[in-house]
């Protein structure tokens, strides 16, 4: 409970830091790359999951992570390539790139049931970050409305992750 | 005149009941069609009776299932359908495992 606390803790200075230091809503080319930024990070962390542990239910999880994360992105490039948008790197991008490259490496020191109730909480942490920067920045600051369109079924499909990882977190105990 | 009033009184329930979003849909040839697209069943609530066919088609690019707490699973792949036959305890609340703020209902009626 307590690493949850702390992860979400760093979750929003992270989020806030970002939002506070680009003081502008950010642009349909940033919001895309931090969209799918933020998918790709989640999809990292799935293959990791998938290398270390042995429990079948966070297997499922995470091979359900990376599939859903790399439709979703695939979705998201089609969409930029026929609007001829080019995602651009940003503040916010960088922000969620380096704090799950240090996730990663916590990670990656631990093993068995440690591993996998970490990787879970991370989990749910991590959507409900994604799911807070939609909610509030990125959905309310798109400008075109296929844009706004896939970042709300992106909202849809992520809160269902976060309920999924909280079933499965559950059912760890 | 009297027509015309008996009309317009069909045109008001008809329109109350699509806006009441409680349209129960019936089977037709044994089979109620329930369609998944980003993320929702639609119809939610489905009417059926046992033996006949509830069949869902998956129009998402995500794997999703129709799950029965502590009963049956469907699993659904992305672009494709799958079926359950209903049986007669087979009033329902379902959810999608993989996404579980996906609901639905299936209500046997005799
Ligand atoms: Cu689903």
């Amino acid at each position: 409970m307590k690493i949850l606390v702390t992860a979400l803790g760093t979750a929003c200075l992270i989020l806030s830091a970002s939002i506070a230091g680009a003081a502008d809503k950010p642009t349909d080319p940033q919001i895309a790359h931090i969209a799918y930024s933020a998918g790709v990070i989640d999809v990292e962390a799935a293959k990791l999951a998938l290398s270390k542990t042995k429990n079948a239910d966070i297997a499922a999880f995470a091979q359900s992570m990376q599939k859903d994360h790399e439709a979703v992105n695939d979705m998201a490039l089609a969409l930029v390539k026929k609007l001829n948008v080019t995602p651009q790197d940003n503040a916010t991008s960088q922000a969620l790139a380096k704090a799950a490259e240090e996730k990663r490496a916590e990670l990656g020191k631990l093993d068995g049931a440690a591993f996998d109730k970490a990787y879970i909480d991370n989990e749910i942490a991590y959507h409900s970050q994604v799911n807070g920067a939609l909610e509030t920045l990125l959905i309310p600051s798109a400008e075109n409305a296929e844009l706004k369109g896939l970042l709300e079924t992106g909202l849809k499909l992520f809160q269902g992750h976060q309920q999924h990882a909280e079933h499965v977190a559950a059912a760890l105990q | 005149m009297t027509r015309n009033l008996l009309n317009r009184r069909q045109l008001l329930i008809t329109g109350a009941a699509v806006l009441s979003g409680h349209t129960l849909v019936r089977a037709h040839n044994g089979t109620v069609h329930v369609t998944i697209d980003k993320l929702a069943f639609l119809p939610a609530e489905i009417q059926i009776k046992a033996g006949e066919t509830v069949e869902w088609t998956n129009k998402d690019r995500f794997a999703h299932t129709a799950t029965v707490k502590g009963g049956w699973d469907v699993l659904i792949p992305p672009g494709k359908t799958a079926t359950h036959v209903a049986t007669v305890d087979d009033t329902v609340d379902y959810y999608c495992r993989f996404h579980p703020n996906m609901k639905g209902r299936i209500v046997i009626s005799a």
